[in-house]
Order: C-alpha cells, then sequence, then structure tokens
C-alpha cells in the first residue's frame, strides 16, 4: 500500500473540491424540491471521499463518511425524508468530513467522540425514515464497518456454496495430513454463453497453473457439429487436476472462478497425495485423471489455451476477447488538467519577470544605436517584446483563478448569519466567472466573510422592520466582481438601512477619533467606519463585533495592493467597492522623471498627459491648485513637493501634467518634468523589502538598472489631502483667485 | 504487446491510482471520467479491459457495460465494476448487463493487478 502513499495529495485535493461540492448541492436541498441529481452529486461527493479514504487507510474517516453515505443514500432512494433538521445535520457532517480529512491529512487520529454527537444524529433521521436495513448499532461510536472494510480478499470473492459443502467433509478429512502437496480435481462446466460476459476460460486456466502443477482435460463431448456450430457460444468443460503446496486453499481456487460462479457449474474436491507418487515430482508424473470424469479426448499442458484437434479452432477465435493484431495504439483520452506545484508556477513568473527586465535592458541600449542601421536587429527586439509580453501574460494567466472559490462560500455564511440574526436574506452573487491571481482570491475569503456579515448584521433590517418601511421582508445582499480598468473590481450591496451618519459620528468621536465640531462630508463620514478601533454596534453581537472590524478589512484589502470604499444612502442600503490588482508581479507603466527621480505609473490609470494654459490653472486659497481639463475642474498634485524632491519643474506650464484617474472615477493632475516612455516593470514589494510608504505602491528595477517607485494613484490623492490640511502652501505664481464653493474638488 | 485498460471513474484520485498501479504491472492505461467519455475512448482506441466505477456523473457504469454489450465489437471485452461495498445487490444487476467480474474498493495494488491478469491474461 505504500506505492499509493504519494496519491494522497491528489486525494486530499480532489477531497477538497467534493466537499465543495456536496456542501453546495446540500446549500441548495430544499425540503419539497428534491433534485435528485442534485442528491446524486453529493452521495457521489461523499462516495469518493470514502472510497479513496480506505485506500489509504483511514478508518475513522472511512467510518464517518459511510454513515453520512448511508443516510445521502436514504434521501437519493426517498427512504429519508428532507427536513429542514436533515439538512442542517447533512451540512455539519458535511464539515465534520472535512476536519476528519484535515486530521487524515495531518496524520493525527481524531479526538476521541469526534465524530459520536454526528453519527447519532444522522441515524436518529434513518431511523426515523422507511423501513432500513441498518438498524443503529447501540454504541454511538462504533468502529470503522470492519467487515465491509476488512481487508479480507474473502469478501471479493463470490464464492458458489454447493463447492463449498462439497469441500468441507474433504478439508476436515485432510487436516490431520501432514503439510506436503494436495491434489485438487477441479470440474470446471461453463454455461455455453460464458463468453458475452468478457470471461476467458483459458485465463482461468492459466490461473490455476500459476496456484501450481496442473494438469488439463479438455471435455468436447458437447461440442456440436461444424455446420451448427455457434463460434460466439462456448461448448467445452474442463478437468483440471492440480496438485499445490499447503498454502493454496480452497479461497485461492475458487478465486479464480470468482466472477463466474454463477455461470457455471464446477467441483472441486481434495485429497491427500497418492501415497505411490508422493515422493517423486509431480510434474513428471502427472496424477491421473479420475475415472467419474467425462471421456477425455485430450490433454492439453496448461501453457496455453486447451487444444483439441480442428473443431477446437473456432471457439479459440472467439474466446479471445479480441484480435490481438497490431492495430494503431492511439494516445488516451486523459485528463484536460494538469496540477503543478505552486512553487514551480512561482519560479516561472520570477523568471518572466526577470526577462522583462532583461528585455527592457537591452530596448535601452539598443536606443542609443545610429538610427538606420541594424534595421533588422530593431526588428527582432520588437518580436521579442511582443513575445514577452505574450509570455508574461500567458504566465500570468495560469496563475488566475476565478472567484467563484470564494463567491461559492457565500452562501453558506449568509445562511448562517440570516439564521443567528433572525433576518430574512437573499443573496446574488454575478460574475463568479471573473479570474484574478490566486494570491488575491485566496486573500479575498477573510475580508468578504466579514464584510457580509458586517452587512447583514449591521445593514440589513429585520424583516418586520422592513416591512414597517414598505421593503419585502427578505433583504438582498448582493455579491458582484468584474474587470474594469485591469483591476478586478468587488462589490458587496445590500438594500438595507444604510449607514446611520450621525451615529457614526457621535461614535467617532466619542471614541475620540473625530474633534468634537468638525464638519466633514458624508463621505468622510461614511468612510470613518474603516478606522482602527471603530465599531457601532451598540453590543457586541456574536457575528461581526467579534473586535474585527473594517478596519481589519481595509489592512487585508491594503496589503494586496488593493482600495475600499464604501457609498451609503440613509433608507436605502450601502455599497461597498473593493478594487485589487489582477496580478502581484508585473505592470504596465509609464515611467516619468522628476527632477534626478524616476517614477512609474500604472498605465491603467493614466487618461492623458498635457501641458497646461496658465489660463487654465486657478487656486483654491488655503486649498489645492486645480487645473481646468476637459470642462472638468482636476486637482492639481506636485511630485516633487510630496516627494520633497529638488531641482524639479515647479511651473505646471512648463511642465507635464499627466491626467490620472483612480478606480472609483475621481480624477487629479499630476505635475511631473517629463515622461520618459512605456514599459513592462515588474514589481518588487517594498513592504517585503523595505516598509510600506504613502503613495508608493512598490518598487521597480528599471532598464537601466535604477530602481523606481511605482506610485498609487489613489494613495497620492490622499497624501495631497493630507498636505491641504496641515500645511496650505504659498499659491503658486501663475494661479488665478478661484470663490472656493464653486468646486467640488476631487 | 502490451494490454490495454481504460480505467472509467469519476474520482481522480482512484484513476491515478488504478493508472499507477497497472502502469507499474506492465499495461498501458488510459483514463475516462464517465461512460459517455469512456465510450469516446474505446471508440478511439483498442482496449483489452474495462475498469469502470458505477456511480458516475452523465453516464454511469451499468449504463456504459450495457451500451458496450450493444455493440458487437464489445461483446467479449472484459469489464470490471468497481463496487465500494461487497454489495450482492450491485454485483447482481452488474452480471445482468453483462460485466466480466467486480473489484471492491478500496484495493490493494496487488489485488487489483491479479483481478486483472485473470481476466484478460
Amino acid at each position: 500500500m505504500e506505492d499509493l502513499s504519494r496519491f494522497k495529495q491528489t486525494y486530499f485535493d480532489e477531497s477538497a473540491e467534493l466537499l465543495e461540492v456536496a456542501e453546495a448541492g446540500l446549500l441548495r436541498l430544499t425540503p419539497g424540491e428534491v433534485d435528485s441529481d442534485e442528491v446524486n452529486a453529493i452521495f457521489r461527493a461523499v462516495h469518493s471521499i470514502k472510497g479513496g479514504g480506505g485506500a489509504f487507510g483511514f478508518t475513522e474517516l472511512v467510518a464517518f463518511a459511510h454513515e453520512f453515505e448511508t443516510v445521502m443514500d436514504g434521501v437519493r432512494n426517498n427512504t429519508v425524508p428532507v427536513t429542514t433538521e436533515l439538512v442542517d445535520t447533512l451540512i455539519r457532517a458535511n464539515d465534520l468530513l472535512g476536519q476528519m480529512l484535515a486530521y487524515a491529512r495531518e496524520g493525527d487520529p481524531a479526538p476521541a467522540g469526534t465524530t459520536d454527537g454526528t453519527v447519532a444524529a444522522l441515524r436518529r433521521h434513518l431511523s426515523g425514515g422507511a423501513p432500513q436495513a441498518q438498524a443503529p448499532a447501540p454504541v454511538p461510536s462504533a468502529p470503522a464497518p470492519a467487515p465491509v472494510y476488512a481487508d479480507d480478499e474473502d469478501d471479493e470473492a463470490g464464492l458458489f456454496g454447493d463447492a463449498m459443502a462439497a469441500i468441507a467433509a474433504a478439508r476436515a478429512e485432510e487436516d490431520p495430513v501432514p503439510p506436503g502437496k494436495l491434489r485438487w480435481t477441479i470440474v470446471f462446466r461453463p454455461r455455453s454463453d460464458l463468453l458475452m460476459s468478457g470471461n476467458e476460460p483459458a485465463f482461468m486456466l492459466r490461473a490455476l497453473r500459476r496456484l501450481g502443477d496442473a494438469t488439463v482435460e479438455c471435455h468436447t463431448d458437447a461440442l456440436p457439429t461444424l455446420q451448427n456450430l455457434e463460434a460466439e457460444l462456448l461448448h467445452l468443460s474442463w478437468t483440471v487436476t492440480l496438485i499445490a503446496d499447503a498454502d493454496v486453499d480452497l479461497d485461492k481456487i475458487n478465486d479464480v472462478f470468482e466472477f463466474v460462479a454463477d455461470d457455471c457449474d464446477i467441483r472441486i474436491t481434495a485429497e491427500a497425495p497418492p501415497p505411490v507418487s508422493s515422493g517423486t515430482s509431480p510434474v513428471t508424473d502427472p496424477v491421473p485423471v479420475a475415472a467419474a470424469a467425462p471421456p477425455a479426448v485430450a490433454v492439453a499442458t496448461p501453457e496455453a489455451p486447451p487444444k483439441t484437434p480442428g473443431a477446437d479452432a473456432p471457439k479459440a477465435e472467439a474466446a479471445r476477447p479480441r484480435p490481438n493484431g497490431g492495430g494503431a495504439e492511439h494516445a488516451g483520452l486523459t485528463s484536460h488538467t494538469i496540477r503543478v506545484d505552486l512553487d514551480k508556477i512561482d519560479r516561472l513568473v520570477n523568471m518572466v519577470g526577470e526577462m522583462v527586465i532583461t528585455q527592457a535592458m537591452i530596448a535601452e541600449h539598443v536606443r542609443e544605436l545610429p538610427p538606420g542601421e541594424f534595421q533588422e536587429l530593431l526588428e527582432g527586439l520588437e518580436q521579442l517584446a511582443q513575445h514577452t509580453r505574450e509570455l508574461r501574460e500567458s504566465v500570468m494567466s495560469i496563475r488566475a483563478q476565478p472567484v467563484s472559490s470564494v463567491f461559492s462560500r457565500m452562501p453558506r455564511l449568509v445562511r448562517e448569519c440570516a439564521a443567528t440574526t433572525g433576518k430574512e436574506v437573499q443573496l446574488v452573487t454575478s460574475g463568479e466567472t471573473t479570474e484574478v491571481d490566486k494570491t488575491v482570491v485566496e486573500n479575498l475569503v477573510d475580508p468578504l466573510t466579514h464584510m457580509i456579515r458586517n452587512s447583514i448584521d449591521h445593514g440589513l433590517e429585520g424583516p418586520e422592520e422592513r416591512e414597517r418601511v414598505g421593503k419585502p421582508r427578505a433583504g438582498t445582499v448582493h455579491l458582484s466582481a468584474q474587470h474594469r480598468s485591469g483591476r478586478i473590481v468587488i462589490e458587496i450591496t445590500d438594500n438595507g438601512r444604510g449607514i446611520n451618519r450621525p451615529k457614526v459620528l457621535s461614535k467617532a468621536i466619542e471614541k475620540g477619533l473625530v474633534q468634537p465640531g468638525a464638519t466633514l462630508s458624508d463621505e468622510e463620514i461614511d468612510n470613518l467606519i474603516f478606522l482602527p478601533g471603530f465599531s457601532t454596534a451598540d453590543q457586541v453581537s456574536n457575528l461581526s463585533g467579534r473586535g474585527v472590524g473594517m478596519d481589519v478589512v481595509r489592512r487585508n484589502i491594503t496589503s494586496l495592493g488593493g482600495r475600499i470604499g464604501v457609498y451609503s444612502t440613509p433608507g436605502e442600503g450601502s455599497r461597498f467597492v473593493l478594487s485589487l490588482p489582477l496580478t502581484l508581479a508585473v505592470l504596465d507603466g509609464m515611467v516619468i522623471s522628476v527632477g534626478e527621480e524616476r517614477f512609474v505609473l500604472p498605465l491603467t490609470n493614466i487618461v492623458e498627459s498635457l501641458r497646461p494654459k496658465a489660463a487654465d490653472l486657478h487656486g483654491l486659497v488655503g486649498k489645492c491648485d486645480v487645473m481646468m481639463a476637459r470642462g472638468e475642474y482636476v486637482r492639481l498634485v506636485y511630485l516633487h513637493q510630496l516627494f520633497g524632491i529638488p531641482g524639479a519643474v515647479a511651473d505646471p506650464t512648463r511642465a507635464l501634467v499627466v491626467l490620472v484617474e483612480t478606480e472609483d472615477g475621481a480624477r487629479l493632475g499630476l505635475v511631473v518634468d517629463e515622461v520618459l516612455g512605456q514599459q513592462q516593470v515588474v514589481i518588487k514589494s517594498l513592504e517585503a523589502n523595505f516598509r510600506r510608504l504613502d503613495g508608493v505602491a512598490a518598487a521597480t528595477i528599471l532598464g537601466d538598472g535604477r530602481v523606481a517607485l511605482i506610485l498609487d494613484v489613489a494613495g497620492l490623492r490622499e497624501m495631497s489631502r493630507h498636505m491641504d490640511s496641515r500645511a496650505p502652501r504659498p499659491p503658486s505664481s501663475p494661479v488665478a483667485a478661484l470663490p472656493a464653493p464653486a468646486l467640488e474638488p476631487v | 504487446m502490451k494490454k490495454k485498460v481504460l480505467t472509467v471513474d469519476d474520482s481522480r484520485t482512484m484513476r491515478d491510482m488504478v493508472s499507477f498501479t497497472l502502469k507499474g504491472a506492465g499495461y498501458d492505461v488510459v483514463e475516462a471520467a464517465d461512460g459517455q467519455q469512456a465510450l469516446g475512448v474505446i471508440g478511439a482506441n483498442k482496449v483489452d479491459l474495462v475498469i469502470t466505477d458505477l456511480n458516475m456523473p452523465v453516464m454511469d457504469g451499468l449504463t456504459l457495460i450495457r451500451r458496450l454489450r450493444a455493440t458487437p465489437a464489445h461483446r467479449t471485452l472484459p469489464i470490471l465494476m468497481l463496487t465500494t461495498e461487497a454489495d450482492e445487490k450491485k454485483k447482481s444487476e452488474g452480471r445482468a448487463v453483462g460485466a466480466t467480474g467486480w473489484i471492491v474498493k478500496p484495493f490493494n495494488p496487488e489485488k487489483l493487478i491479479s483481478v486483472v491478469q485473470k481476466v484478460c491474461g
């Protein structure tokens, strides 16, 4: 069995998927409308987990899975009625099965009694249903159903009663015989249609030969004449005399005929070795056939399927399952997916990253070559760049996974939350197939779990309250995902009461998060819920208020390079918007210069770059500068001020303004010296190598070997706001005054 | 020439184990995840033995056996069915549709090899 242990990983991976399948099915299992396909799928999942578990000897797990499976079988056969209670029990059982798998994976035995309660609950459903064969055992924690799983060949062999009886006496007689050889006589008379089940007598005779020295007689007395011969029917029978060691017992011989027990007449008898020949070798001195046997026409050695002259030929043809000739060997249909160790993919991702850098480096050098020459080299490099980009995308897509693996966990959560809070909740999901990097998917679980709990706990009203305000009793939580400007945007929308702004504000003041008397915009108040230590629930509830707040959610999202925002309308509901990068490794960027420094702007943020006229620029007293761009006022951000870079161009009319857009659609103008060019850059985490910096998403290495920071546009916007409130700058020279309330800076 | 065995199972673990065990014993192994796929594989390959699970999505094992036996070319093709229990009812159902024999899951590698040898030499 050691050989098979290498499949454990596959087994655990597959089982994890099966558990999800089972859970999804169980969550859809509704009393009164049982979909047999669904039930079958659940049954199969549990069944497969059990089957694999048996192969690896996980007896506890198998025993429990068996209980689970038995109930599912009852559901399948309509003997166990589907009730809400049953579904709850089955969901618990599925969870427990997951735990048992975890124990098995770790190689730990499950603590004693782990399954007792659930097994008892499962059995109650069984006994409550229609008459069942399995009477619940009195001991709740029965050991593994041994008879079924015992690694005992007896279970696997079909035994024929009469042969057993015939031999019992003979055996009793032999027992006193001292160890040595035994002689068995086996009369094997198959039914004529034996071949139709794909069984081949020749193989059985060959198998007997493996047990010892066999002499085979073929009886052709039942053979019809050639005209009447049915090639596909069997007309022969055999008598085999087998001289075998004492350890070859009846079971081993019966095992040979395991599959044909009911399709033939078999008589097996055993005798002690004949006194005369006992000393001599049985090979050279085959024991004569018993006189009772039908007339022997031919005696064949067992090397080949028994042969009789002439008439046997058609039979031999038919008996062979299929011609054994050449024929083209086609590659078999195998699975369309392969499992690859994540490390291998990550190495590939890294290598592609390095390749992107190298390619940029070559491009850099080539730029210095005299123009007009080396045309072919340049074309080749252009192609290389193209291929590199495609390679990068392909590699990234290997790591991409649909968010459905996270979304599929949410129905369960919603069900539980609804039960705990007594609210009626309908979960709607969309965009489950949207793909994003595996790491991002995995790290979405906790934030989404928390946010959905939050939406149900704090956002949705109870059914009565909803009816009072004229809403349907059941609240709706909509979870959606989509790709937008090179990122994935996930929204959680509820149609509950919305954020209670006065309450949030007073709480924030009470907690010292906001100065009393401060005036905050609605949006600012809404975003207070992301501050550390903030909780609006009057009493810490069982669900969302467990000391983990939205601040942790925000921290999780930020650490993935994502952002979170909330939009709320009192009485109508709230919408949380998460935006995350699709990949954490490579990015298409625009290299810009400010003074001597180089920065990279993610291409997905950039709208356009322009050189503003003095007339387009306006200053807000005590606040920021704004620029009129395409009929819209846009806040200007001076990067050299933000990062304290000397020697940069300060006057926007002489510098460049790069118009950028954040995921939530807000725009700002970054004042930079120059735009140097577009480039793919490999993201090197700052947090892993240094620490988090405001306004900076990560770092990268440029083609000339210099380190450049990758800018985080939304972070820049935050920073510039803080600069406004902390230290109002003296207005820049070419700026005209503008009345403050007239515009809404982004 | 190597004999070719088709393993039909919706469980990847099971297919992998059957495949690994039999390849180690000198057989060629091809795989299918359900009865429907299996028919496709058999259509494109010369298969000497089919080992099929019974409970599978799309097309179950009994249907697969029935479909194979209805084809003249596969009247005598050895077909082993995998059952998780020593379930007499399943065995007789299998026999009724023309299965050659059965293997009880979980099997140990030696048992599998010996059964395979028994039905396809």
